[in-house]
């Protein structure tokens, strides 16, 4: 049977079912169903969050300035960008002003993440949805450094190096223990690159997981460790001492310079790597541009990177902030998160439960109450699950709806918003990879653009830094070494009552907190974070979310291999511990627990 | 071609066996070993295939994942490719679904009682368990099948080895430590959320190397990284002793670098090696950046009261309020110091225990 969804898809679920579970190289648990016709092309999607923790709840009656810390552990791969949103909530709430330095450094810890983030989920996480790593065994070393030096100035790029990687890679395959690579789709025709691509992405898959852990040392610096650096409501917990007593426990001179170095190694990996790789590995796949889902009419945006500190009006927001539906790029709404009436998230298809399922509710006023049930269609048991009823409850993820419409989050929903606005530093690089590739502007809506984006926003995030540290350093050359303000640190100085929201863009996207403070205690904590917005089930209208769209029409060459499906789940980074650990204030009420 | 070991791939890919024995030595120093030990380190490498490791994951972050790919010695990319054979790993991987549950099933029969079983996160008990489920069903049980033919067991970071995030009060999900639902395997618990990167692979390496598990500590932990206090090694602490505080964030003792314990700094109550080995490549650890440290490796430290709490049960030593009477009494001092930390560490066993008496394991 045909349904069409309100938001202007077809959905037939009566050809071959393929379970996907687990979903792989993600971060979290994930099932994905979908159903092929007799040409394999897939008609109808199902995705399910298969976790669920509950930190909310756990954080009601704790001091909001603990906050960061919990939520931080809601995702160690975005390691950060949920304690930068709850802090922002949370002086948001209490109206704490933050020095100028502080947020200079938050900005740092961001862009770092968002830099580290995109080369891991490119090589790490996606890239094996692109290259066929056994085919790299049958590559020329001589033709694959002429390929590498061809698109790139970066030096590690003679024959002898890439036959070394070669060499180590077939002693490896040959000893028959494959590791992660083992039960890969090696040789499905779903791979296009020639084996030279194959080995010279190997070779960057090895530099990247090498080079990756220098990125983060600026989250060292600045906050102690990674993952999950330490955060300070009203600023930063790192003090800054250029030339005075005891300056070697500060940021200093020498702290400064490290990161400076590391910057410029950012700045040179992802633009002599990263970007020629994507370009490469591209144009040859620039035909296959399925995967576009909802991103081609519903985009959303929060905005993040604040140019100045206090500032989060769309002028300082260096990322841009904005929602764009019905696919209309000339018009690109306001989004405001403490409105009411624009974010609202729904359960009818989630296992949670509502008073009256066929409304929506406002983070601030949300409720949550788990409730696992199946739907009479689901075949298996309650614990043995074989194949979901997506007519029922089916996902530990709740939908979010802006306005009423399923959105996509993301890279590629942040450079569309910049894009429709006109905005140079982000129409101009996706107008030059079009180009490059001789691709149109609709091309961008796929699979391919979402991995696209992503890259181009590394570059920018690199740049950035570089843009960021300057600032730094010309602030306190100016005088200014102030990095917490600590008026409102003693919860004795809060008012009884307060409630506010902070925000992010993370690297998989839009994300948000809401909090509720009373008598000094958390009394209401909410997250809707980028893999709620896009893991979406289903909503009350049956209006499908991103994941499920964007697998609808693709072909499978081979329906035993979930090679597609992954290549497109990929390209959005899925975060599921981000996106199912959802509770509200009632959260605790209806919650089982037993004691063996 | 099965069967190949460590040493025979390096050799294969034209590392001499003089750097090859260098490897070990420098292994072995990283590690905090006698010389001799290389010796005991090469013969193993020369003589052992790799060793299977299947990583689950349950309810958790994955920052365990993100630390073990942070180590700078051993490389992770050394280790997947050269020191373990990483069979099963969700972050990693490239199959998924029906091929990665695959291969769960051979290792189980091809490995039986030879792979080590290494585990992010925990499993929630709640709701028949299907609060995380993975392949359609719960993942305790997903654990616990591999589990049954595991050679050992590594409980990575807070959430396997404690609970930590999740288990906060009032747990909603009841997750629960590995070792509350498999009982009769070794269980090595590397907590920290998350542990350090070479603290995890150091624990690897020494697995693989030795053949054995190395020497753990009443709670389960490896002696070797966590029989100290981050307090007892940390480079502020002569600031403790001298009474030199952190009064508030930012303000002139902050920017000198004076202790954090006013700030609710845990280091006193927390053991762990961040102030002897630091983090991601020794760059720093929380206190050297101007944070107290949270504690984040000991059980039960979410429900500690809050971070910025001042620990009340820590006595302070050698105040240098006189100078001259401290120079006349230092061995007494220091011989103080030594007996009432011993106190200290024997109260918060007594103290622990009685906690965990106080709730019977589920």
């Amino acid at each position: 049977m045909t349904i069409q969804t309100p938001n202007g898809f077809a959905l037939d679920n009566s050809g071959k079912r393929i379970v996907v579970d687990p979903v792989t190289r993600i971060e979290g648990h994930l099932r994905i169903e979908v159903n092929v016709d007799q040409d394999n092309i897939i008609r109808n999607a199902v995705s399910t969050g298969t976790m669920w923790r509950g930190i909310e709840v756990i954080l009601k009656n704790r001091d909001p300035r603990d906050a960061w810390a919990f939520t931080e552990r809601i995702c160690g791969v975005c390691t950060g960008m949920h304690a930068v949103t709850s802090v922002r909530a949370v002086e948001n709430a209490l109206g704490i002003h933050i020095p100028e330095n502080a947020n200079t450094i938050r900005n740092l810890m961001e862009l770092a993440q968002q830099a580290h983030d995109h080369i891991v989920h490119f090589y790490h996480l996606h890239a094996l949805d692109w290259v066929d790593v056994v085919s790299a065994l049958s590559a020329d070393p001589k033709a694959t450094s002429a390929l590498a030096q061809s698109i790139s100035k970066w030096p590690l790029s003679s024959p002898g190096y890439f036959k070394d990687i070669q060499a180590r890679l077939r002693k490896f395959i040959e000893s028959g223990q494959l590791g992660p690579f083992k039960n890969g789709y090696w040789g499905n025709a779903s791979y296009k690159l020639p084996p030279e691509a194959n080995l010279m992405a190997v070779a960057h898959y090895l530099e990247a997981l090498d080079f990756q852990k220098e990125i983060v040392k600026i989250h060292t610096i600045f906050g102690g460790k990674n993952p999950h650096p330490n955060w300070l409501v009203g600023g930063v917990p790192c003090p800054i001492n250029m030339d005075a007593t005891g300056a070697g426990g500060a940021i200093n001179m020498e702290r400064l310079n490290q990161v400076s170095s590391i910057i410029d190694q950012v700045i040179a990996f992802t633009d002599q790597v990263y970007l020629p790789d994507l370009m490469a590995i591209a144009s040859f796949y620039k035909g296959w541009l399925h995967g576009g889902g909802i991103s081609g009419t519903s985009v959303l945006a929060y905005g993040d990177i604040p140019e100045h500190a206090n500032d989060y009006s769309d002028a300082s927001l260096k990322l841009p902030r904005g929602a764009i539906i019905n696919g209309n790029l000339a018009e690109v709404h306001p989004v405001d998160l403490a409105d009411p009436e624009q974010i609202q998230e729904f359960v009818v298809h989630s296992w949670y439960k509502y008073p009256d399922e066929t409304r929506g509710l406002h983070p601030w006023d949300g409720i949550t109450e788990p409730a696992y049930e199946l739907g009479a269609g689901t075949k298996g048991t309650k614990t043995r699950i074989e194949e979901l009823d997506e007519s029922a409850k089916y996902s530990w993820i709740k939908a979010p709806r802006w306005r009423g419409h399923a959105m996509e989050v993301g890279p590629l929903a942040r450079w569309v918003v910049g894009y429709a606005q006109g905005k140079p530093e982000f129409k101009e690089p996706v107008d030059k990879v079009l180009t490059d590739l001789g691709l149109p502007i609709d091309a961008l809506f796929s699979t391919l653009g979402r991995t696209a984006a992503r890259g181009l926003e590394s570059s920018w995030a690199a740049h950035q830094m570089r843009y960021f540290q300057d600032k730094l350093i010309r602030n306190i050359k100016a005088g200014d070494s102030a990095t917490a303000n600590t008026e409102k640190w003693e919860p004795s100085s809060w008012p009884a009552e307060v409630k506010g929201v902070g925000f992010s863009e993370a690297p998989r996207g839009a994300l948000a907190h809401w909090v509720k403070i009373k008598n000094t205690k958390i009394d209401n904590y909410q997250c809707v974070v980028p893999t709620t917005w896009n893991g979406s089930p289903r909503d009350p209208q049956g209006n499908i979310g991103a994941f499920e769209a964007a697998l609808l029409g693709t072909p499978m060459s081979d329906p035993g291999q979930p090679l597609e499906i992954l290549r497109t789940i990929h390209s959005f980074d899925p975060c599921l511990a981000c996106s199912t650990h959802v509770i509200g204030p009632d959260g605790g009420a209806g919650v089982e627990v037993t004691v063996c | 071609m099965a069967g190949q070991t460590f040493y025979d791939i390096i050799r294969r890919q034209g590392i001499t066996r003089r750097s090859f024995l260098k490897f070990c030595s420098l292994t072995a120093a990283s590690l905090g070993f006698e010389p001799a030990v290389a010796n005991t380190m090469a013969k193993a490498l020369e003589t052992r295939e790799r060793v299977p490791v299947i990583w689950m994951h349950g309810l958790e972050c994955t920052c365990c994942s993100e630390s073990f790919i942070r180590s700078a010695h051993p490389l992770v990319k050394d280790v997947v490719l050269s020191m373990i054979s990483l069979d099963y790993d969700d972050v990693l991987m490239a199959a998924a679904g029906h091929q990665a549950e695959a291969i769960l099933e051979e290792t189980k029969q091809q490995y039986k009682g030879k792979y080590i079983l290494a585990v992010e996160g925990n499993p929630p008990l709640n709701e028949g368990g299907m609060f995380c489920i993975d392949g359609g069903r719960p993942f305790v049980e997903k654990l616990q099948y591999m589990a049954e033919d595991a050679m050992a067991i590594i409980a990575w970071g807070s959430c396997a080895s404690w609970g930590c995030v999740q288990a906060a009060k009032p747990n909603p999900t009841q997750a629960t430590p590995i070792d509350k639902v498999i009982r009769d395997k070794p269980i090595i618990k590397v907590p920290g959320c998350p542990p350090i990167a070479e603290v995890m692979t150091g624990v690897v390496t020494y697995v693989t190397t030795f053949g054995k598990l190395p020497e753990l500590d009443r709670q389960g932990r490896p002696k070797m990284f966590y029989s100290q206090r981050v307090h007892d090694k940390c480079y502020r602490r002569a600031h403790f002793d001298a009474g030199q505080f952190v009064e508030s964030w930012d303000d002139e003792g902050a920017r000198k670098g004076y202790c954090l314990y006013k700030m609710g700094c845990k280091g006193p109550t927390t053991y762990n090696a961040c102030a002897t080995m630091r983090w991601n490549g020794g760059v720093s650890f929380p206190i050297q950046s101007g944070h107290g440290c949270i504690g984040c490796s000991e059980d039960g430290f979410w429900d500690n009261g809050s971070f910025y709490d001042r620990l009340t049960s820590v006595q302070q030593f050698g105040i240098e309020a006189n100078a001259d009477k401290v120079g006349l009494t230092a061995a007494a001092v220091v011989g103080g110091a030594i007996a009432a930390h011993a106190a200290i560490t024997a109260v918060k066993r007594v103290t622990r225990k009685n906690h965990s008496a106080d709730h019977p394991n589920p």
